[in-house]
């Protein structure tokens, strides 16, 4: 059916640099199914994610994202197929499988009724890290919360709310990050932010693994890409092999207007302490999430 | 892994207790309310209902207890709820934790939050003029059968907390609880009662539980009552647990 040309383009050899051989990926998915009822989720998913990269995963509403990453998570048996996170096995050894990931985003959260200082000693305490209290105030400041951090979480702002919730997901160093729709309903200050941390955690040697339904959000992030639908990955590869899958490029004159991101982003300039502190008070009316 | 049970325990408690101190309708429902229907019964309506004790207080002080119990729990079934709901409880279960300090977090919130209400409670009747001659032991076997009441309600309130579709279906299922120790001897004696009434009265666990506790205070020989209390009491707390850890194994599959 795949013709060998395209096969190698689809599944090219570990392309990031370093990247050492024989060193096994970081997530290893194979043939996983789950279904709820009688609709089929997930139809045999397959693909790996190389240590230290970024991989987005892509997919509308309802193609399975959540439900892979619940899997993926130790939340969810699938119904067949196999996992292996950091090298442990998700059904044989969930335990170790927790020890080495983190989960943040779209269905992850914070308590709203501590604050985030209390919420980041929490999570420090339960993953056995010492010096919990310091861990938090560490957080705090790489995070911009460090003035927020006495407040209950119930007065952030999404975009903090956010902030903290990664903030969380990378207490104890987990090796492999999920980050589950991490900028649905942000502004695109927040976006941009969130865009940064994941930057940061790439640089680290961190793996990510993105959810997202915003294909900028893939392009400007991703090391690799893949596309879920109806239940299938249907494509893996590169921003750049992905590219190929569709005619060469023609050139053709288009005059450039500024996006209204861009609009909106000059005129709102960049993030300062008084922008933050508005953003706060616009959440705490419309109590976000 | 599981070696951190009392740590992560601990800690889920430190949590759950702070949703309790912050937030003060929790607090007001579970010891002011209670608190309130004291004053009404024994100041208002006392007079007029003749319990066999000299002082209505005293007869009075077992059953309030248990009624503030069963409307404290009902926070315990909202408060898992609200985890559920909020993703927090997925993100613990995400965690190298033991997951049962999930669980057992909120039970333990519940044992406690529950126990500093009835400690209030009994302080307040005290200065109403509630009178016991109970010595240390008696002392302990009330606060004994008061706990093992919370445990079992407890697990109750997993249950509801678990299978729950919305806010208000957690915490429904503790109207009847509250209901049932004024179809009991807690307010009044049940012989006063019609045949059926008396009938439903003298064979619900509240009864007994509360017979138990009165004939402690009074330093009275508790007789069949304590057996047939503590039957109900692990009874009700066996079946909650294990049918608890049926719904939370159906969640979490």
């Amino acid at each position: 059916m795949l013709d060998l040309g395209l096969l190698l383009t689809l599944y090219p050899p570990p392309k990031r640099g370093a990247m050492n051989t024989t060193v096994p990926p970081a997530i290893r998915i194979k043939g996983i199914e789950k279904s709820y009822k009688d609709l089929h989720v997930l139809k045999g998913v397959d693909f790996d994610v190389a240590r230290g990269s970024v991989f987005a995963l892509l997919g509308s509403n309802g193609a399975g994202k959540t439900t892979l990453v619940r899997i993926l998570s130790t939340l969810l048996k699938p119904d067949a197929g196999t996992a292996e996170v950091d090298g442990f096995d998700i059904g044989a050894d969930p335990g170790r499988v927790r020890e080495s990931i983190s989960l943040t985003g779209q269905f992850a959260a914070v308590d709203e009724i501590l604050t985030g200082r209390e919420n980041l000693v929490m999570i420090a305490r339960l993953r056995q890290v010492k010096e919990p209290k310091a861990v938090a105030n560490g957080l705090l400041a790489r995070f911009g919360l460090a003035d927020a951090g006495g407040r209950r979480v119930a007065t952030y702002s999404g975009g903090m709310r956010r902030r903290l919730d990664i903030a969380m997901s990378l207490i104890g160093e987990p090796s492999v990050i999920f980050l589950d729709e991490p900028t649905t309903g942000l502004d695109p200050e927040a976006r941009i932010e969130v865009w940064n941390i994941v930057k940061g955690l790439a640089d680290a040697g961190t793996t990510v693994l993105l959810t997202t339904q915003y294909l900028d959000e893939a392009e400007k992030l991703a090391d690799r890409i893949a596309i879920l639908h109806q239940g299938r990955i249907i494509v893996d590869g590169t921003l750049a092999e992905l590219r190929t899958l569709l005619p060469a490029a023609t050139v053709e004159y288009v005059e450039r207007q500024p996006t209204l991101e861009e609009v909106f982003l000059s005129l709102v300039g960049d993030r300062s302490p008084a922008a933050d502190q508005a953003a706060e008070k616009d959440a705490d009316k419309e109590g976000t999430r | 892994m599981s070696s951190h049970v009392l740590s992560d325990a601990n800690v889920m408690l430190g949590r759950s207790m702070r949703h309790v101190t912050r937030s003060m309708d929790t607090i007001i429902t579970v010891t002011i309310t209670p608190i309130a229907m004291m004053l009404l019964f024994v100041y208002v309506l006392g007079g007029a209902i003749n319990a066999g004790t000299d002082d209505y207080v005293d007869y009075l002080t077992p059953g309030i207890l248990l009624i503030s119990i069963a409307s404290g729990i009902a926070y315990t079934a909202y408060r898992l709820y609200g985890d559920l709901q909020s993703g927090i409880f997925e993100r613990f279960h995400s965690m190298p934790i033991a997951r049962s300090s999930v669980l057992w977090g909120h039970v333990l919130t519940s044992l406690v939050s529950n126990m500093i209400s009835v400690a209030i409670i009994v302080l307040v009747a005290l200065l109403m003029g509630f009178r016991t001659s109970a010595g240390v032991g008696a002392w302990l076997a009330v606060a004994g059968i008061l706990l093992l009441f919370t445990l079992a309600l407890s697990w109750l309130a997993v249950i509801a907390g678990l299978a729950a579709s919305s806010p208000d279906g957690a915490s429904a299922f503790s109207y009847p609880l509250i209901f049932l120790p004024f179809i009991s001897s807690a307010f009044v004696p049940t012989e006063t009662m019609p045949a059926p009434v008396e009938w439903f009265a003298q064979n619900q666990p509240v009864t007994s539980i509360v017979n138990s506790i009165r004939s402690l205070f009074a330093e009275q020989p508790v007789g069949d009552d304590i057996w047939v209390a503590l039957a109900w009491l692990v009874g009700i707390l066996i079946v909650a647990y294990v049918f608890a850890m049926v719904v939370y194994r159906k969640k979490i599959a």
